[in-house]
C-alpha cells in the first residue's frame, strides 16, 4: 500500500538533501575559484577544483569520523555515559584482549573463528570458482546458459539470498533437513547448535562467493594464449603439468588481486553472519559482527571503538605483508 | 596501456575458446555437462524455492513438500504484499534514495578521477593509497562514529544523514574504476581541443564524458546496487519506523524471528529480485572489465 502523501514526504526529504549537497559543492567551487585561480594562480587550480567536492566529502564522512572514533576509543563512552564520557587512556585496548568482548566471547576465539571463516570461504571460492571456470573455458554447447545461471547467486540482492538460505536451514521445513530425513538421517539443529550454525554460515557464503571468482578467473583463463597449451601438448605434457606450469602462473595477475579483494570481503562480511544468525548465538560471530554487537547491542561505544581499531590494525598488517609478498597492486597505486 | 583506445582495451573481451588444442572426447564432454548441470541446480535451487513458497496459498506456507510449483498455486501473497503492506513505500524510498545518491556519487567521483588521471598534483600518490586503504575499513567500524554523530546532529530517523553517507562511501571505489578508464583515453584528443581554444571544463565535459559513457554507466550501476542493498547503516539511522524503511529493512521485518510471513517475504523477494537480476546480467560483463581494470592496472 502506498499513498501519494508518503511518496511526496520522502521525495521532499531526499530531494532537499540532494539539493543541499549540490549547493554546498557549488559554494565550495566558487571559493576555490577565487582562491586558486584569481589569487594564487595555481597551475593545478582546475585539478583541485575537480577534486574538492569528493575530497571534502571523504574528509567529513570518512577521515573526520575515524579520527573522532580514535579519540572515542580512549574514553568510556557508553549508553550510560553518553553526554560526558571520561578519558580513560588505553584501558579499552587492554580490555579488548583481557576481558570478554561480547557477553562471553573473548577476542582470540573470535579472531580464530574469523580466520577459519575467511580461510574456509576463500579456499572454496577459489577451488570452486577455478574448477567451474576451467570447465567453462572451452568451446561447447550451452556455455552462455551455464554461465548465466551460475552467475545468479552473485546477481541476487545479498540480503534476499541470505534470508532465503536462512529459511532453508529451518529445522522442520528447511530443504536441507527434509533432504537429510529423506535419506534416513538425523535432522540438524542449524540455528541452535554452534558448529552447525557456523557451517550454515559457511555454506551460504560459499554459495554466494563462487560466481565472482568464477567470472574473474574465467576472464583470466581466456586471456591465456592457446599456443602455450599447443606447445605443451607437443612435448607430451599431462593435464596436471599443464595446469601447474601454464595455467596457474599465467593466472597469477588475476588471481592475486581477486584473492585479496575476496579476503577483505569475507573478513569484513557482515550480511551473512548477521542474517543467518540474527544476533542469537555469540559463538557464530566473527570480528565484524561482534563489533556491531558490542557497539549497537551492548552500547559500549568507547570499547567498541578500540575494538574496531584493533581489527583495522590486523587488516593493515595483513595487507602490507600480502602486497609486499605479491607486489601486484603496488604498480596500480603508484602509477 | 594508455596508447590503446578504450574500445580495444575494455569492452571487447577476447573470445578465443579453442584452448585445449584438441577436442574433448564425447565421454569427457558428457561428464563436464553433468557437473555443470549439477552446479547450476545448486545455484538455482534456493531461488526457485523462494519462488515456490511465494506461490503457496496462506494456509500451507510451511510445508515439507519439495515440489517446486505447488498444486494449488496462487498469487495471494503477492496481492497482500503489494496492497496491504507498506512494501511499495519501501521500494519507493529505496528507489529515490538510491537513484539520487548514485547520481551524485558518480558526478563527484568522475571529476575527482579525471584530476587523478591527468594531473600530477602534490599529494596525488598519497591520495591514491588512501583511496585503496578505505577499502579495508570494515563497514561496522565507520558505523560507530557515524551513528553517534548522527544522534548529535539530530539526523536519526531522517533520510538526510543516510543520503549524504551513501553519496560519499562509494566514491573511493568509483574513483578507482573511473581513473583506470580515463587513463586509457589518449591525451592527444584533449590537447587538440585545447589548441582549438576549448576551456579545460569544456574539454572534460565535451570530450572525456561522452567517451566514457560506458564506464560512467557501470560506476552508476555499481553505486546503485551498493546503496540498493545496503542494510546496516539504514538500520541504525532510520530505526524502526515502518513508513521510513528501505526494502532490506522491511524484508527483514517480514522475516521476523518468531512469526515469519514466509509467503509475503518470498513474494516481496521475487518482486525485488527480478529487475535487479536482469540489470545485473545485462551489465555483468562491463562490470567485470571495470573491476579488473581498476584493480590490476600495472
Amino acid at each position: 500500500m502506498i499513498t501519494p502523501q508518503t511518496m511526496l514526504t520522502s521525495l521532499k526529504e531526499v530531494g532537499s538533501t540532494a539539493l543541499f549537497i549540490l549547493a554546498a559543492a557549488a559554494i565550495l567551487e566558487l571559493i576555490l575559484y577565487f582562491v586558486l585561480v584569481k589569487w594564487l594562480k595555481s597551475k593545478f587550480a582546475f585539478a583541485f577544483m575537480l577534486l574538492a567536492p569528493a575530497a571534502v566529502g571523504l574528509l567529513l564522512l570518512v577521515i573526520y569520523p575515524l579520527v573522532w572514533e580514535l579519540r572515542l576509543s580512549f574514553t568510556n563512552m557508553s549508553l550510560r555515559a553518553f553526554r560526558n564520557p571520561a578519558f580513560i587512556g588505553l584501558e579499552n585496548y587492554v580490555k579488548v584482549f583481557t576481558t570478554p568482548v561480547l557477553k562471553q566471547m573473548r577476542f582470540f576465539p573470535l579472531l580464530r573463528q574469523t580466520l577459519v571463516w575467511t580461510f574456509v570461504n576463500i579456499f572454496f571460492h577459489v577451488t570452486g570458482g577455478l574448477g567451474l571456470a576451467m570447465l567453462l573455458n572451452r568451446n561447447m554447447r550451452g556455455r552462455g546458459i551455464y554461465r548465466t545461471i551460475l552467475i545468479l547467486p552473485w546477481a541476487i540482492p545479498q540480503v534476499i539470498a541470505v534470508l532465503a538460505w536462512r529459511g532453508e536451514f529451518n529445522y522442520t521445513y528447511g530443504y536441507i533437513n527434509v533432504l537429510l530425513q529423506n535419506f534416513g538421517l538425523q535432522p540438524v539443529q542449524w540455528m541452535t547448535n554452534p558448529t552447525a550454525n557456523f557451517a550454515a554460515m559457511c555454506i551460504t557464503n560459499i554459495w554466494l562467493g563462487i560466481p565472482f571468482m568464477m567470472v574473474t578467473l574465467l576472464g583470466g583463463l581466456q586471456s591465456i594464449s592457446g599456443e602455450y597449451y599447443e606447445a605443451a601438448d607437443m612435448d607430451g605434457a599431462s593435464g596436471w603439468q599443464k595446469f601447474k606450469s601454464i595455467t596457474l602462473p599465467l593466472l597469477q595477475p588475476v588471481l592475486t588481486p581477486a584473492v585479496l579483494l575476496g579476503t577483505f570481503w569475507t573478513f569484513n562480511n557482515f550480511n551473512v553472519p548477521f542474517f543467518i544468525n540474527q544476533n542469537e548465538l555469540e559463538t557464530s560471530d566473527i570480528l565484524v559482527t561482534g563489533l556491531f554487537r558490542a557497539a549497537f547491542q551492548y552500547n559500549r561505544y568507547g570499547f567498541a571503538a578500540a575494538f574496531a581499531f584493533v581489527i583495522f590494525a590486523l587488516l593493515l598488517v595483513f595487507t602490507i605483508f600480502y602486497m609486499r609478498y605479491t607486489k601486484t597492486l603496488q604498480g596500480g597505486a603508484q602509477s | 596501456m594508455s596508447a590503446t583506445t578504450p574500445q580495444n582495451n575494455v569492452y571487447k573481451p577476447k573470445r578465443s575458446f579453442f584452448k585445449s588444442g584438441k577436442e574433448d572426447s564425447p565421454f569427457k564432454r558428457l561428464i563436464i555437462h553433468l557437473v555443470l548441470i549439477l552446479a547450476c541446480m545448486i545455484a538455482l535451487y534456493p531461488i526457485l524455492r523462494v519462488f515456490a513458497v511465494s506461490l503457496r496459498p496462506g494456509n500451507r506456507l510451511l510445508s515439507t513438500d519439495l515440489a517446486l510449483i505447488p498444486p494449488d498455486a496462487s498469487f495471494e501473497s503477492y496481492r497482500i504484499v503489494l496492497f496491504e503492506r507498506p512494501f511499495l513505500s519501501w521500494i519507493w524510498n529505496s528507489l529515490i534514495i538510491t537513484m539520487s545518491t548514485a547520481l551524485i556519487g558518480v558526478i563527484l567521483a568522475a571529476s575527482a578521477a579525471y584530476a587523478f588521471s591527468r594531473w600530477k598534483f602534490p599529494g596525488r600518490g598519497a591520495g591514491l593509497v588512501f583511496l585503496l586503504a578505505t577499502q579495508m575499513i570494515p563497514a561496522s567500524m565507520l558505523m560507530i562514529p557515524l551513528y553517534i554523530l548522527a544522534i548529535r546532529l539530530n539526523l536519526v530517523g531522517t533520510y538526510r544523514g543516510l543520503v549524504i553517507a551513501y553519496c560519499v562511501t562509494s566514491i573511493p571505489f568509483s574513483i578507482w574504476i573511473l581513473k583506470g578508464y580515463f587513463d586509457t583515453i589518449p591525451i592527444d584528443l584533449e590537447e587538440a581541443a585545447r589548441i582549438d581554444g576549448a576551456s579545460q571544463m569544456k574539454t572534460f565535459l565535451q570530450i572525456i564524458v561522452p567517451l566514457s559513457t560506458p564506464a560512467l554507466a557501470i560506476t552508476f550501476l555499481f553505486n546503485f546496487t551498493a546503496a540498493w542493498n545496503e542494510f546496516m547503516l539504514a538500520r541504525i539511522i532510520l530505526g524502526s519506523k515502518e513508513e521510513l524503511m528501505t526494502w532490506p529493512l522491511g524484508l527483514q521485518r517480514l522475516q521476523g524471528q518468531f512469526q515469519t510471513q514466509w509467503g509475503q517475504f518470498s513474494a516481496a523477494s521475487i518482486i525485488v529480485t527480478i529487475p535487479v537480476v536482469l540489470l545485473f546480467l545485462y551489465s555483468s560483463k562491463y562490470l567485470l572489465s571495470g573491476l579488473t581494470l581498476g584493480g590490476v592496472k600495472g
